[in-house]
């Protein structure tokens, strides 16, 4: 009743642990797994080791949480074991989420993480907290988002995610650019913003990198939207990431056009296990309202 | 868990405690358990997780050692500075129900969150055996205020400046064959947490230890204080693990993470 097919892929759940949480090294990402992720999305992985920004990297408010981590990973070669020990014992497939500053090192490491034989790639181009060589995220323009799928398209037949900001005018656009470059799927949104916290006691920015990319409940409606224009600009599957807490949440999501849905801050709000608990919610509407598969619910909210 | 974000307090007082350790006291209620940590910020020069040396009625404290350019800026910080954190977070040491005698075991600034178990468990009664190894007399951390606080403070040293020239484990092992204690706990470095375990198993006594990693978020969410092969987070799941599940990790007392995730060795 739960399962869903993303480009090929299989998941027995659409709750699927989005890039930048608890994926750090294989043994988390198998931890996450068993606490019913129905896929696992790898930190974002780059050619070369980042010790991304100094701390305070994360900070909570209200409606949310901004984060400026940096994109720190130990480079492609390195994370290599890692991924191989997630994809050979998590049961579930595994994404490799990766990021580089020019196209033809988009290649370089998309041709070395595919020696783990992950079940897809995701390619971030948007995110909100590196300065590219371009002075923002790839995922702005849609010819260069169109030459980078093209590029990981041409050294590897997995299949390819494009992560997208939702910082455009147009997203369903950048979608429809990147499904031209060849991509399978499509994993909206990354973080919004950026946005800042400052400490009035201290007179401070929270975070050292001054500003960070906005998620949690917050950044809900925003990322339904994004959903929606991007189902409306193609039919390519799309894993539906932002604010998504609850079994309700993710429904929302799939009505807009989702097949699966990422989770990341809700970790933060739930607990681990909150796989668990939106599978057995997303469940229950189901049975409620007489659905009987996930497709079924997919992008029913355009028929409206 | 959702006292995050920072909370910034002026400093209400500052304690030496060796050549390069120093206590700072906030003001504020945490209602924190030994053991447990809090993030503390330092606007301009950072954050980093740290135990907590105590709380009372006046507030709570940290003992912050000068090694890195973070702890170096605090420990410049004098009364009615401003000091940012948030927590407490983390798990705690748990004493024994009806407990006699317990055993502590620090080495270096690893003594900070025991000085605090030390003082709730003789609240309740319970005999505290408190061993504490340092490189040398100057950086022996909470003697006297353990002495104080009705603890037995055994010192030893790695060149003999005060008590015998030995290593903490090497005491505790006096203690357990002289002595009937009902649960050991111990913070330090890893080797000598791992000694500290093995003599406590050997014993058939109980140990808890607090165990350190690379931490970023402190909320369970960065993921880089996940260790092998549980793929636990040490933020959430720590600092405090029992003596038998730190030995079950394979990482425990051979390698741990650096900022970008790449292993490092010790």
């Amino acid at each position: 009743m739960l399962s869903t097919i993303l480009a090929g892929v299989k998941l027995q759940n659409p709750t699927v642990l989005a890039s930048g949480i608890r994926g750090v090294t294989g043994s988390s990402l198998v931890y996450m797994a068993k606490q019913g992720a129905g896929a696992l999305t790898t930190k974002s992985i780059s050619l070369k080791e980042r010790k991304g920004h100094p701390t305070p990297v994360m900070a909570t408010y209200e409606q949310g949480i901004i984060n400026a981590v940096g994109l720190s990973n130990p480079g492609a070669e390195e994370a290599l074991p890692e991924i191989e020990y997630a994809v050979a014992k998590s049961q579930v497939p595994v994404i490799t989420s990766i990021f580089a500053s020019t196209i033809t090192e988009f290649g370089k490491v998309a041709e070395i993480v595919a020696k783990a034989n992950p079940a897809a790639i995701e390619v971030n181009i948007s995110c909100p907290n590196v300065e590219d060589e371009f002075g923002r995220p790839f995922a702005c323009d849609p010819g260069i988002s169109t030459v980078v799928i093209q590029k990981i398209k041409k050294v590897t037949s997995l299949p390819v995610f494009a992560k997208l900001t939702p910082n455009v005018n147009n997203i369903g656009e950048i979608a429809m650019a990147a499904e031209k470059g060849g991509a399978d799927g499509i994993t909206a949104i990354n973080t919004a913003g950026p946005g800042m916290i400052i400490d009035i006691e201290s007179a401070t920015p929270v975070l050292s990198n001054k500003v960070g990319g906005i998620s949690g409940p917050a950044i809900k409606p925003l990322a339904v939207r994004c959903v929606y224009d991007i189902h409306k600009a193609t039919k390519l599957p799309i894993i539906g990431t932002g604010g998504v807490n609850s079994g309700r949440d993710a429904v929302e999501m799939i009505m807009a056009g989702a097949s699966a849905v990422g989770l990341g801050s809700a970790v933060y709000y739930r607990g681990p296990d909150v796989f668990k608990q939106v599978s057995s919610e997303i469940e229950e509407f189901m049975l409620k309202e007489g659905y009987k598969s996930i497709e079924e619910m997919r992008g029913v909210a355009h028929e409206k | 868990m959702k006292n995050n974000p920072f909370i910034v307090e002026k400093i209400t007082k500052v304690i030496t405690e060796s050549e390069d350790s120093k206590t700072f006291v906030l003001p504020g209620k945490l209602n924190s358990k030994p053991g447990q940590f809090v993030m503390l910020w330092l606007p301009g020069a950072g954050e980093k997780p740290i135990s907590l040396s105590g709380e009372t009625e006046d507030g709570f404290s940290v003992t912050v050692c000068a090694v890195g350019p973070f702890s170096k800026a605090v420990n410049k910080l004098t009364s009615g500075d401003k000091l940012g954190f948030c927590g407490p977070f983390g798990t705690h040491f748990k004493l024994p129900k009806d407990a006699k005698a317990i055993c502590l075991v620090g080495g270096g600034y690893g003594s900070a969150p025991l000085a605090y178990l030390a003082e709730v468990a003789i609240d309740q009664g319970v005999k505290v055996f408190f061993i504490e190894g340092a490189r040398s007399k100057t950086r022996l951390l909470f003697t006297k205020r353990m002495r104080e606080a009705g603890a037995e403070v055994l010192t030893c040293t790695d060149d003999g400046s005060e008590g015998p020239k030995c290593y903490s484990p090497d005491v505790l092992k006096t203690v357990l064959e002289t002595h009937k204690i009902d649960k050991v706990f111990t913070c330090g470095p890893e080797i000598m947490m791992k000694k500290v375990i093995e003599l406590a198993e050997a014993h058939k006594i109980p140990s808890e230890v607090s165990m350190e990693r690379h931490m970023k978020c402190g909320i369970g969410l960065c993921g880089q204080c996940a260790v092998d092969d549980l793929g636990i987070c040490l933020c959430q799941e720590g600092p405090i693990i029992s003596g038998k599940l730190a030995l079950s990790l394979k990482e425990f007392g051979e390698y741990s993470r650096d900022s970008t995730g790449k292993k490092i060795k010790g």
